[in-house]
């Protein structure tokens, strides 16, 4: 317990206030370790505002969903119209739904963008991991919470971009019908199914998410910010224990930050006054017409943001299946006759590897798919360890480096266009080559990522003055 | 009537209607002018509630909603007024759907939002309707005598040929270019049969008032949202501006 401690004689109301409060809660302990006296680096570049914009972005989803649930209802008969409701007569109802749809996008732009720049300077290495573990925890409740608030506006794509993601879960096998009929409360999409989404949407979900984002900054101001170049600042101090190159949070960085923001604004209030569909992609042009599960569309793409992982998921087919077997054949023998280890550990591998192939044969393409769109996500998680560069920041590794950081970037980007794209075989073939690069960029980093000359790293921080 | 349905549904695509539909036909340009010119916007919702309203509904919009667009509740109440006496009412009819089935093949879907649903990557919803609104040609193997350009073997009789006058579509067979195998049915203009009580111009320029109106409706704050927005980015980019010279001011410091 901290010592008990009593305003000296003369002091100001506020600060025998503050005394009294810092007695009984860390209200100043807090605000030291979080705000004004966390250090972090002076270099911090373009890329280091995505991280208080998706903060940003939290709020302004919580903030307006509150007022969205107030005329919401969360009926399979109503939902359409409450949606619509909103729009024409709740006083500025329409901006806070634009507010909200246009916000879950930029929630995946900022977070995307924010986990690219963890992704380039190495900020999930040691010791950040749990840092970057919490975050892919944050983006996998982010995909259900999109997922799950799809549904409610109760349109056409929210009705069959639900169906056909809950029949995914069928595929699973010995488990998976009684698993999708558990999820949906139904054998259908329907009534029940708006309802426990909407409960988990609003809800369930939004909990386990602040307590992720609560964790993810404990956690960061913890160990610390890394920076673009991938130097620890606190192996340097000054007297006082200060990093030489920290900077108190505040001012500079929520001075900065409040930069950040007015930047972000602009371009959202964009979106929401001149082009709140963004050409579909925010509100898909189906979406206007009501639920109904008698009439299928022709092409169900999901929105935007899941489309990178969706096309994986397309692209396993039976043919991939057999792709996979051979790839896991060759990794497990090559392994044996040139890995390291002990032979009994390679040999088990070996053993492994025959059973994965024998399954990957024995349980339908579809099942795989499902497991390949998981695995693609659960992947990010393994970076750290993953990564055996001995530099962190990108500045300072080989130039084919980062042109393997730019093919994983463009190779993304296609992908995540094919899945807009209704199927075809051409399309097909090329989200084959593209899920095997994207896997392979994770699953051969343990070896590229040492390869190479690296370039030596600075004991201090770079920096320019402004 | 699978085959409305699947025409409907092509039509409905998402993304790429033009590659999934196998050829839409190209869409004219809908006159945006018309959407802030409210002579234009009280034209159109006089044709609609005229025309439209007697099978189609508009649910979620309100009668008296029209104010916005320089009407009174009086005039509302005098001459758009037909399915009810309260302009606080929404658009309904008293058709039933069961009834439209019957009738029609198909349920007439609610306008609302058609203006938006329309919306695909071959164009925006109001060109599509204009385009469709003007499409229609006679067809006597169709069982309301009525086929259409854009939505073939649409359910929907042409409403308003009385206005356009009857016509029919000449189609030539032509040789595909891309495959010699396979002749492709193309469209050659129309013939006039019987003229209409309006000339073409004036009949493409009352369906681009009642397109204007049916875009309105769909999203009826569209030009307040604009307006509104323009406010805001002035804002923002004064804000932004402080923003920078703060930022510029604290960081004058960091050496």
């Amino acid at each position: 317990m901290a010592e008990f401690k009593t305003a000296p004689a003369g002091a100001s109301t506020g600060e025998k206030l503050m005394t009294w409060v810092d007695n009984r809660f860390p209200a100043t302990k807090l605000y030291k370790e979080h705000v004004s006296e966390y250090y972090a680096p002076k270099n911090f570049n373009f890329w280091y505002f995505f991280g208080s914009l998706a903060m940003l972005v939290l709020v302004i989803q919580i903030v307006t969903g509150i007022f969205l649930v107030m005329n919401y209802k969360p009926d399979a008969n109503l939902a359409f119209a409450s949606v619509e409701y909103i729009m024409r007569d709740v006083p500025w109802g329409w901006l806070i739904r634009y507010m909200h749809s246009t916000g879950a996008s930029a929630f995946f732009v900022v977070v995307y963008l924010h986990m690219y720049r963890g992704l380039i300077y190495g900020s999930y290495r040691t010791p950040r991991e749990l840092v970057w573990v919490f975050g892919c925890l944050i983006f996998l409740c982010l995909m259900a919470e999109a997922f799950m608030g799809y549904l409610l506006p109760w349109g056409q794509m929210s009705y069959w971009g639900a169906q056909v993601i809950i029949n995914l879960f069928a595929a699973i096998p010995f488990v998976g019908p009684d698993l999708a009929i558990l999820i949906r409360g139904d054998y259908v999409v329907g009534d029940a199914t708006l309802n426990r989404f909407f409960s988990l949407h609003v809800i369930a979900v939004p909990l386990v998410l602040l307590g992720l984002v609560v964790a993810h900054i404990i956690a960061l101001h913890e160990v610390g910010s890394n920076n673009p170049d991938g130097v620890e600042i606190k192996a340097k101090k000054d007297a006082n224990g200060i990093p030489l190159d920290g900077i108190p949070f505040h001012p500079y960085y929520t001075v900065h930050d409040i930069l950040g923001v007015a930047g972000f604004l602009i371009v959202f209030s964009a979106v929401i006054f001149f082009a709140p569909e963004f050409g579909g992609y925010f509100l898909e042009f189906n979406n206007f017409i009501p639920a109904d599960p008698l009439k299928t569309p022709p092409h169900i793409a999901p929105v935007w943001y899941f489309t990178p992982f969706y096309s994986m998921l397309r692209a396993t087919t039976d043919q991939m299946v057999i792709v996979f077997s051979i790839v896991i054949g060759l990794a497990a023998v090559l392994n044996l006759v040139k890995g390291p280890g002990k032979g009994q550990t390679k040999l088990g591998l070996l053993v492994g590897a025959v059973v994965l192939i024998g399954l990957l044969n024995t349980f339908e393409a579809k099942f795989w798919g499902v497991i390949v769109m998981g695995a693609a996500v659960v992947i990010l998680a393994f970076l750290p360890w993953l990564d055996n560069c001995p530099v962190k920041s990108i500045r300072y590794r080989p130039t084919w480096h980062k042109a393997i950081y730019g093919i994983f970037v463009i190779n993304f980007c296609i992908l995540g266009w094919l899945g807009i794209e209704p199927p075809s075989p051409v399309y097909e073939k090329i989200s084959q080559v593209g899920t095997l690069i994207y896997f392979g960029f994770f699953l051969l980093m343990p070896w590229w990522s040492r390869m190479g000359t690296f370039k030596q790293v600075p004991d201090r921080v770079t920096f320019t003055p402004h | 009537m699978k085959k409305i349905l699947a025409s409907l549904l092509a039509s409905l695509c998402l993304v790429t209607g033009a590659q999934a539909a196998g050829g839409t036909f190209p869409l004219d340009t809908f006159p945006k002018e018309r959407l802030t010119d409210l002579a234009a916007l009280q034209n159109g919702a006089k044709i609609f509630v005229n025309y439209c309203l007697n099978c189609h509904e508009a649910a979620f919009v309100r009668y008296n909603r029209m104010k916005d667009i320089g009407l009174t509740d009086e005039q509302i109440k005098q001459n758009l007024l037909f399915a009810t006496d309260k302009v606080g009412e929404t658009m309904k009819v008293a058709l039933r759907a069961k009834d439209a089935k019957d009738w029609f093949g198909a349920t007439p879907p609610d306008l609302t939002l058609v203006a938006r649903s329309r919306a695909s990557h071959a164009g925006p919803g109001p060109d599509y309707l204009y385009t469709y609104l003007r499409t229609f040609y006679r067809d006597d193997t169709r069982p309301t005598g009525w086929n259409n350009l854009v939505f073939p073997n649409v359910g929907m009789p042409h409403v308003l040929w009385e206005l356009q006058g009857q016509r029919v579509a000449k189609f030539v067979d032509e040789k595909d270019p891309h495959d010699p195998t396979k002749t492709v049915h193309k469209f050659e203009g129309y013939e006039q049969l019987t003229p209409g009580t309006m000339s073409p111009q004036e009949f493409d320029s009352n369906i681009a008032d009642l397109v204007a109106y049916m875009t309105w409706m769909a999203e009826p704050m569209a030009q307040s949202r604009v307006r509104i927005g323009v406010g805001v980015m002035i804002f923002l980019l004064g804000f932004f501006f402080i923003a920078w010279r703060l930022n510029a001011a604290f960081w004058k410091d960091v050496k």
